[in-house]
């Protein structure tokens, strides 16, 4: 059981086959901090993403969840190879997607699109609606002939619940909940296998938002989707995954299904993330049990030696400097059948209140 | 989609929704979406671009309806300056010089005796041909290679960035008085030439970035990530969003471009005689200011007139162009 | 306890190119002393707008505040002298606002700033400012405040810079603070820290504190009282346990609705229809009509005053009962929209 297991499914959602449509194996990213103009140096490298492995499997939806500076929007655009990879594969179908060019690249790209943060600056503002989700035909003409192309169009937005006739409009002329849709109807036009998301609703009101995630899961029921989704909102993506993995400071600390991660968390940084998350329910103000973490999250320039989260860690140890945590199921949980028994990068890996995490600082 | 007016039935749902559940169904997707219900300001029956939305705004600013009128009026008489002043500019009677306004000589005569309304209107023509065509000149050429630099980068754009500087190190007026006083033609190339070498890297700056701004947009990205190619990504999505700052730009600088010309003309290395030209004008009026004062007055007040039209010309159209107003 | 402020019948209007935009009309509410008022809405509702007028930072022109009053301790401040009322501003009532970076001044030094209150509303000498900054940096848990206070506010985290915000707020022990999104554009965890600070900084000044948010969770956290507004209104003021457990207005039902929640999982979000109206264009009647499942005619047509739910309850619901207790009084039975 080292290795994480595909994710029992909870109610209801059709569980997701087993066959990987993404794998991404070791995969890094330094972006390179240089100094002089003329003769330039390195002088160090901000490791936006230090060695990330997970695997996206047809159908299935997974969250990934950090705070600013974890670099999960890094790994977003590694993926849609807008970023080249210091190190590290993308398999998509088992083919690496990071070593491909020109025509094998375009081919693949019509298999994993991607719907961006804002709504304001994904869609540019000189084009129509029309323009704007017919593109994707004009860039791969042997998706949609000429002729079929304005139907196609129309069918598209009827699918991401706009009406047809807005095909003419500008971008600004759409409020912010309406413009994702039309993001998102671009990310559809090619029949993609894979949508990466990255933080699609973060910029939306509370009440537009629950709409757009009511599209999203209804075109992934649809289309047999398979969605990366990137947000910080933790409420969000508990609602959305099948499976979530936690990053921290350019890695993965934690990996399991939504009940594995939300129920039965056993890395430090995911309990405390979990815990400081407001809980919209007054009653339940007396009883919460917050892990407040001192200081701020270390510059990815300049990271810790072994584990990474020791510096805000209430568990940190002498040990936790010396020795990196690799991302395994704790030794604890690896010969029992308990949700506990998930990936998670910590050496004193526990759920919280079984008495061996202590030190914990509740408030 | 149906009107709410049939609330009779959503209302259902939430009277018992407070477990919590019920209430899920109440809203379908279709219902969601019309675009325009709930008040937000409707799409509107129409597409508006954003340059037609700018262009509605110019035609209510009285500053551009004004600055446009004045510039149209300077484009007509410097190209049939016949229509408003019909004698010759270079028939002079020395008889008349320095003599004050006369019937059918509203201005006066200046030290040559030549008619001073005439000449300032025939003046017209010099300026704005050299206003337009180093214009255009820089523009374009400012325009392209600053594109280039924003949009490639890396070497091409740090050698770029360094030719631009060494032109701008160039002090104008000592750059002119070097440079124009070896030429010997009267016409008005030289001087649209001179000009342009100098203006283009002011427009390359803005153009690389305003480009550098566009290309930072999600929306290339998301082209990029469709598998676009380069050509298109500059056609398509960020020229068309970076060229609004250098239009603004480039209009300021014609009314730069045509008081440049008047320095350079009354220092003596601009435009010179037989051309008729308001810098000349100035240039031969100012020795006899105290004198007569209406020499200077008109082809002076002519210039400055027409430099304030285009700068107001461009500040209206950066008003209505500026996207943080949308 | 003694009502700090109180604003009554508030009107703000924005003159833009559009047209008259009336982005608060008619807002009413109280705060008192220790306590904590959320004014939970959503992007356009009018709640930053009622919080500017309240400070006197409106940016007017195009702002202009057509009628209502603003009682700070009894004391109308729309009708103070501007002199009067400065002294209040930044003394007496302080704000804290969402974007720390823009709001600090990036030129001078943290510490400079924070010195800057004292010199400048007590008269302090400059060396005893200097030392009360690095006091208050201290008192707001910056770490080696002594060092700190020399930095420039980029030199500081998003965190770090937003608790410099509130060492500003709080230096000259305000009676009432505002604050605008204080924690939005911060990490969760982050925001966790900002948040238990302001709330011990409270109860250890007594201060009373409005709390302007679009997040439910926070609100749900820390206030005591919530109004929520839509359109530029209030449509609805309880104690905040009473809210969440029976909310009288439809629109608070459907934000509450919309979260996602552990039992929602693998179901569709209730999701209120429709989008909010534009300040130019609200619709006649009742504001959220066209968006509310309980609509009929009555709410097409006829503005709902807030009506008294219960005691210190209001709703401004023709319908409130409905939404409240479940019941209707010509019951057709059944009818999801679905």
């Amino acid at each position: 059981m080292s290795h994480p297991t595909p994710a029992p499914q909870v109610d209801g959602s059709p569980p997701p086959s087993h066959e990987p449509v993404l794998e991404v194996r070791g995969l890094v990213k330094h972006f390179p901090l240089t100094q002089g103009i003329v003769f330039r140096r390195q002088i160090g490298a901000v490791k936006a993403v230090d060695g990330v492995d997970f695997r996206l499997h047809r159908g299935e939806t997974l969250g990934i969840v950090g705070e600013s500076g974890c670099g999960k929007s890094t790994v977003a655009r590694l993926l849609m190879n807008l970023e080249r990879p210091t190190a590290g594969q993308v398999l998509y179908k088992g083919e690496d997607i990071t070593r491909l060019s020109g025509r094998a690249l375009k081919a693949v790209r019509r298999n994993i699109q991607m719907v961006f943060q804002d709504p304001y600056t994904s869609l540019n503002p000189r084009m129509t609606v029309g323009d704007i989700i017919g593109e994707p035909f004009e860039i791969h003409p042997e998706v949609a002939p000429k002729g079929d192309r304005a139907r196609r169009v129309r069918e598209l937005l009827d699918v991401v619940g706009l009406s047809p006739e807005y095909i003419n409009r500008y971008p600004h002329q759409f409020s912010g909940g309406q413009r994702q849709r039309i993001g998102i109807a671009r990310g559809l036009a090619l029949n993609p296998e894979i949508i990466i998301c990255d933080e699609p609703v973060s910029a939306l009101d509370v009440s537009v938002q629950a709409q757009v995630i009511n599209l999203m899961e209804r075109l992934q029921a649809e289309f047999g989707l398979a969605y990366l989704f990137i947000a910080h909102d933790l409420s969000v993506v508990r609602h959305i995954s099948d499976r979530v993995a936690v990053m921290y400071l350019g890695r993965v600390v934690e990996l399991g299904d939504d009940r594995e991660i939300y129920e039965h968390a056993t890395h430090p940084y995911t309990q405390a993330l979990l815990s400081a998350v407001p809980v919209p329910d007054p009653a339940a103000r007396a009883d919460r049990d917050r892990i407040i973490l001192t200081g701020d999250v270390p510059s990815p320039a300049a990271v810790p030696s072994g584990c990474r989260f020791r510096t805000r860690c209430f568990k940190a140890r002498d040990r936790c400097a010396r020795e990196e945590p690799l991302l395994t199921v704790p030794e604890p949980f690896r010969d029992r059948s308990t949700p506990a028994g998930h990936p998670s990068a910590c050496l004193f890996a526990a759920e919280r209140g079984t008495g061996e995490g202590n030190g914990a600082s509740s408030t | 989609m149906p009107e709410p007016s049939s609330a009779q039935n959503p209302g259902e749902a939430v009277g018992n929704a407070g477990a919590g559940g019920t209430m899920d169904l109440a809203a379908t997707e279709a219902e969601t979406l019309v675009p325009g219900r709930g008040g937000e300001p409707d799409p509107g029956d129409r597409p508006r671009s954003l340059w037609s939305d700018a262009w509605h705004d110019l035609r209510r600013n009285p500053v551009f309806v004004i600055s446009a009128l004045i510039i149209v009026f300077l484009v007509v008489i410097a190209i049939w300056p016949q229509s408003i002043a019909s004698g010759n500019p270079l028939a002079c009677d020395i008889n008349k010089s320095q003599d004050g306004p006369a019937p059918g000589h509203p201005f006066g005569y200046d030290t040559q005796g030549c008619d001073v309304y005439t000449r300032t209107v025939h003046g017209a023509r010099a300026s704005i041909t050299v206003g337009v065509c180093a214009t255009a000149g820089a523009a374009l050429l400012g325009g392209l290679l600053g594109a280039l630099a924003g949009f490639f980068g890396g070497w091409w754009d740090a050698l770029l960035s360094r030719i631009s500087d060494v032109f701008f190190g160039i002090p104008i007026i000592l750059g002119g008085l070097v440079f124009l006083s070896v030429v010997t033609s009267t016409t008005v190339w030289p001087v649209v030439g001179f000009i342009v070498l100098l203006g283009w890297p002011q427009i390359a700056r803005i153009a690389r970035g305003s480009v550098l701004t566009a290309k930072q947009n999600d929306y290339v990205l998301a082209a990029r990530a469709l598998g676009a190619g380069s050509t298109r990504i500059l056609l398509r999505h960020i020229l068309p969003n970076a060229v609004a700052p250098v239009i603004v730009v480039a209009t300021i600088a014609l009314g730069t471009y045509i008081s440049l010309e008047a320095t350079l003309s009354f220092l003596g290395v601009g435009l010179r005689p037989p051309t008729v030209s308001w810098g000349i004008d100035i240039s031969s009026a100012s020795t006899q200011i105290r004198d007569a004062p209406h020499m200077l007055l008109w082809p002076a007040g002519a210039l400055s007139v027409t430099v304030l039209a285009f700068i107001m010309l461009g500040d209206a159209v950066r008003d209505a162009l500026d996207p943080k107003l949308r | 306890m003694s009502t700090l402020l109180e604003v009554t019948d508030l009107h703000v209007e924005f003159r833009t190119r559009d047209g008259i935009a009336k982005a608060v009309d008619g807002v009413s509410y109280a705060v008192q002393a220790g306590q904590t008022l959320a004014v939970l809405g959503e992007s356009g509702s009018g709640k930053s707008v009622t919080a500017q007028a309240v400070m006197g930072i409106l940016d007017s022109p195009p702002g202009r505040i057509t009628a209502g009053r603003i009682a700070f301790h009894g004391q109308d401040l729309l009708t103070m002298p501007e002199r009067e009322r400065r002294a209040v501003r930044g003394a007496r009532m302080a704000m804290i606002f969402q974007d720390a970076l823009s709001a600090l001044n990036p030129v001078l030094s943290v510490g400079h700033q924070l010195a800057e209150m004292f010199t400048t509303h007590r008269g302090t000498s400059r060396k005893d400012a200097r030392a009360k900054a690095v006091e208050l940096m201290d008192r707001v848990r910056i770490p080696a405040a002594r060092q700190r206070a020399g930095d420039f506010p980029h030199q500081f985290s998003g965190g770090m810079r937003q608790r410099v915000m509130i060492a500003m707020a709080i230096a000259l022990e305000p009676e009432l603070v505002i604050a605008d999104e204080p924690t939005t554009a911060l990490d969760v965890t982050v925001q966790a820290q900002v948040m238990d600070l302001l709330a011990e900084l409270q109860r250890e000044m007594d201060m009373g504190l409005i709390l302007i948010t679009h997040d439910l969770g926070v609100v749900a956290d820390v206030a005591d009282h919530i109004a929520v507004m839509y359109a530029g209104r209030i449509v609805e003021t309880a104690p905040v346990h009473r809210i969440y457990a029976a909310p009288a207005h439809p629109y608070t039902k459907g934000l509450l609705e919309s979260i996602p929640r552990l039992d929602r999982k693998g179901r569709e979000l209730y999701a209120i229809k429709g989008l909010p109206p534009s300040p130019h264009h609200v619709p006649p009647g009742c504001a959220f009509n066209p968006r509310c499942p309980l609509a009929r005619d009555r709410c097409r047509t006829e503005q709902p005053p807030l009506y008294e739910v219960a005691a210190g309850r209001t709703s401004a619901c023709h319908y409130w009962h409905e939404c409240l207790h479940g019941t209707r009084d010509s019951g057709t039975p059944e009818g999801a929209g679905r």
